[in-house]
């Protein structure tokens, strides 16, 4: 290691990392910068990420119109449903505005404004080839800037002594080492990743989980600081997760394993049995509930069905679908016993009403009778041969439980701030995220906290 | 075309297009998010639509060692050299892409022995400047069919390979857009103006861009400067040699000096870029084509400083040499991807029209779906 005393230390090496380790750098602190994973896959959950939700007063950057502190305010406690700390979350949505012209000016590139996503480009800035674009670009400046960069380093414990980080650390291939940095900046993301710490919350089912992104948010971190007493907050049992298809890989499917075509469908389970509404909402507005209904059934699993006049109602996913001629060779092909599968399908149909009405994109009315559950909207008969077939599993975003932090982002244990000590991004998020999940947000929250927390450290240094 | 080639193509494909990230970098991916399967023919469009600026790689969540294994720069690129054979004519001279490099030197070997055994034979009796060493009405001889014999096989290639695209009647305005495009090198800039990444990872310079243009225009003004002497020549019985402030001489040496500083710097960024990036195998051909270019405008500018020299006797048979051996392989070297990739960015200004048409596409609809 080329400095075993850093002036400011970040631990993780995503977006809040790199913000963080930036900020410092520019004040003029040396930074070490520790990520867990190799170069390829550097940058945590954030190089899966696609965009930032920003507000802004007028055009600002690729965004059009203007999004008030208190519209964003208002989407984000819909989807928490008030489980929300409005002082922090007020202070990200705030700054966010300031944030925007910095990423640019730190090498982030957005996207024009995508034709036809008018609401889009009024409340979230896209980046250029997506969040490993952004990563890529802060590597560069921090490199750029005198930061050391190490990958592959994991850091394992945290040697807090009188509300006081004394001690850190870290192996790299093996090696064990230690080093005494002035101040400390955690942006190491979640703990979804162990699925020992998931199960432990969930029980077993979570065994079946699939993480959307990267193997390496372990929450090692996270765990030997909280076991020291380092002020915790959301609910440990919590975890953002949505319906994904049955056949991602284990981790780091990112966003091509996103099914899109469960309101145009019926899902089933393995005893093809239906158990939720499927047109219950639009599909943004619901996708998030459907990793926790598919979690609930037997073997985590879940199975669409859609027939041959839906298939291009949705984007295209990352595997094609299972295809049969009759609804019994999908069964067969889907593994679901075939006659209760055409039960479910013609009890299904036989509730279907008038669909002359069906608008795929709009909440149509078009809804069953006399079914339980009922599909609300989009309730089309499945008839048209040939008859598709998708998997769905639980895949899990990233988890709520995390360390506390004040408006400076700074950690505390008992009542008392621990004196070199800031937390930023994912790890922090359950501060102002108490549930659900508002897109673009959980950039928004790395980049302010990252930029807060690498200010405080390097003026806590020098 | 090979199969394999367009299987590799088609699955690299159907992932990016369940993610989109990249939309903004170039021309490829709004092509490639209006489709929702790909034939062989949409692959093949692509693949020469895509100017192998490398930003999708980069940018790419899904590159090894993950298992999706995404290096879409690669199997565009390899579809590409693919695509070229399988649409050369005559069919039989398609193998030369696979040795461009032994093809050039070959032809550079001979093109020599033949021109100075001709300086030596047919030596005029009279003649100023070059013609004392070999006449106008032999350089014709040889030099006008083998410029319009291969411009006519390349002729014939773009006629199937638009076939292939599933290309329509032509307007004029899609022409018109296809040559901005190349002109402005837009497929190089990224997006967002910031350039390409290639020899130095996710760099994002302007390097290779103005390169190019460096080439590509320095080629132009060397093809001007040689018709405008064309031109003299027939139209006002001015013949060569041309004093410096005449329009060959205007035109050609700032194209000649344009031409040898954009090969040689491609040439150098060639060396310092990932070759798996590209199509390993023709690295070697693709390299021996700039520098063929490189010794065309090189030894053209010496011959014009050698003028009045008796070194003039042995430069001009080397530079003829270089020119003919590049005029004689452009259908079958790297030099065919100007054509190829003309035509396709033609045909994608036709795919855009349409897709303006109909405005409510797949792909706007998905994308105001997922967030």
């Amino acid at each position: 290691m080329h400095n075993s005393s850093p002036e400011v230390l970040v631990i993780g090496g995503g977006n809040a990392a790199l913000c963080a380790a930036i900020t410092a750098a520019e004040k003029g602190a040396s930074v070490t910068l520790l990520e867990a994973a190799p170069k390829p896959y550097r940058g945590g959950n954030s190089r899966h990420t696609r965009n930032f939700r920003c507000m802004h007063h007028g055009p600002l950057g690729p965004l059009t119109g203007s999004y008030s502190e208190d519209e964003y305010l208002e989407d984000l406690l819909k989807v928490t449903g008030g489980k929300t700390d409005e002082f922090l979350a007020r202070l990200a949505i705030r700054t966010s505005e300031e944030c925007l012209p910095w990423m640019e000016a730190h090498g982030v590139r957005f996207q024009p404004s995508l034709s036809g996503t008018l609401s889009l480009s009024r409340t979230n800035a896209f980046f250029l080839g997506g969040g490993k674009g952004l990563v890529n670009a802060y590597y560069r400046t921090a490199e750029a800037l005198g930061v050391d960069v190490y990958y592959e380093t994991s850091v394992t414990h945290l040697e807090l002594d009188d509300a006081r980080i004394v001690r850190v650390d870290a192996t790299q291939q093996d090696h064990l080492f230690s080093l005494t940095p002035k101040a400390v900046v955690v942006a190491a993301g979640g703990f979804q990743a162990d699925t020992d710490w998931l199960a432990r919350a969930w029980g077993s089912a979570a065994k079946n989980f699939l993480i959307r992104g990267t193997p390496y948010n372990r929450g090692v971190v996270l765990a030997d600081l909280l076991e020291q007493g380092v002020e915790q907050v959301g609910d440990p049992t919590q975890c953002h997760a949505v319906a994904i298809d049955g056949r991602a890989p284990k981790f780091d499917g990112g966003i091509v394993t996103r099914l899109d075509c469960v309101p145009f469908s019926i899902v089933v389970n393995k005893h093809a049995d239906r158990f939720y509404d499927e047109g219950e909402d639009v599909w943004p507005k619901r996708y998030a509930i459907w990793g926790r209904l598919v979690a609930d059934q037997p073997d985590q699993v879940g199975y669409v069905i859609i027939d041959a006049k839906s298939l291009e109602l949705f984007m295209p996913s990352v595997f094609p679908p299972l295809k049969a001629d009759t609804l019994e060779g999908l069964a067969t092909q889907l593994g679901l016993p075939p006659d209760r599968l055409r039960n479910t399908v013609n009890a299904f149909n036989a509730a279907c009403g008038d669909t002359s009405a069906f608008h795929p994109t709009e909440l149509d009315g078009v809804a069953t009778s006399g079914l339980t559950p009922p599909k609300s909207n989009w309730a089309r008969p499945i008839t048209e041969p040939p008859f598709y077939g998708y998997t769905l599993r639980t895949g899990v975003t990233f988890t709520y439980l995390g360390l506390k932090v004040d408006e400076r982002a700074q950690c505390s244990v008992g009542n008392a701030p621990v004196a070199n000590l800031w937390a930023a991004g994912e790890t922090m998020a359950g501060s102002i995220l108490g549930q659900g999940y508002l897109a673009g947000f959980g950039m928004t929250i790395g980049t302010v906290f990252g930029r807060i927390a690498g200010k405080e450290a390097a003026d806590h240094a020098n | 075309m090979q199969t394999d080639l367009l299987e590799e193509a088609r699955r690299q494909a159907q992932i990016c297009n369940a993610c989109r990230y990249c939309e903004g970098y170039c021309a490829v991916f709004p092509a490639m998010h209006a489709e929702r399967a790909f034939s062989d023919g949409d692959l093949t469009q692509l693949a020469n639509l895509c100017h192998n600026c490398r930003g999708c790689y980069y940018a790419c969540q899904y590159t090894a060692p993950h298992e999706f294994n995404l290096n879409l720069p690669k199997a565009l690129a390899e579809l590409r050299q693919d695509s070229w054979k399988a649409h050369s004519w005559p069919a039989g001279f398609a193998t030369l892409f696979d040795r461009a490099g032994l093809a050039i030197t070959a032809g550079l070997v001979v093109s020599f022995a033949i021109l100075f055994w001709l300086a030596q034979v047919l030596r005029p009796e009279a003649g100023a400047g070059f013609y004392a060493y070999m006449s106008h009405g032999l350089m014709v001889a040889i030099f006008a069919p083998a410029f319009l014999l291969p411009l006519a096989a390349l002729g014939m290639s773009l006629r199937s390979f638009w076939r292939t695209i599933g290309g329509e009647p032509v307007r004029l305005e899609q022409v018109w857009a296809a040559l901005r495009s190349a002109g402005r090198m837009k497929n190089l800039e990224g997006g967002h103006g910031d350039g390409c990444n290639f020899e130095d990872e996710d760099r994002f310079t302007q390097a290779r861009r103005h390169f190019h243009q460096a080439t590509l225009w320095g080629f132009l003004l060397c093809f001007a400067s040689t018709s405008s002497g064309t031109v003299l020549h027939y139209g006002f019985g001015q013949e060569a040699p041309y004093g410096f402030f005449s329009l060959p001489k205007l035109l050609g040496v700032p194209g000649g000096v344009l031409l040898c500083a954009g090969t040689l710097g491609l040439a150098w960024l060639k060396t310092k870029a990932d070759r798996e990036l590209g199509a390993p195998s023709a690295w070697g051909g693709e390299m021996a084509f700039v520098l063929l270019l490189f010794s065309v405008s090189a030894t053209g500018l010496f011959l014009y400083a050698a003028s009045g020299t008796s070194l003039v006797s042995v430069l001009l048979p080397i530079h003829l040499g270089t020119v003919l051996t590049f005029f004689l392989l452009t259908p079958y070297t790297k030099m065919a991807h100007g054509f190829f990739r003309l035509t396709s960015l033609v045909r994608d200004a036709q795919t855009r029209r349409m897709a303006l048409q109909t405005q409510v596409s797949t792909a706007t609809r998905a994308q105001t779906w997922r967030n």
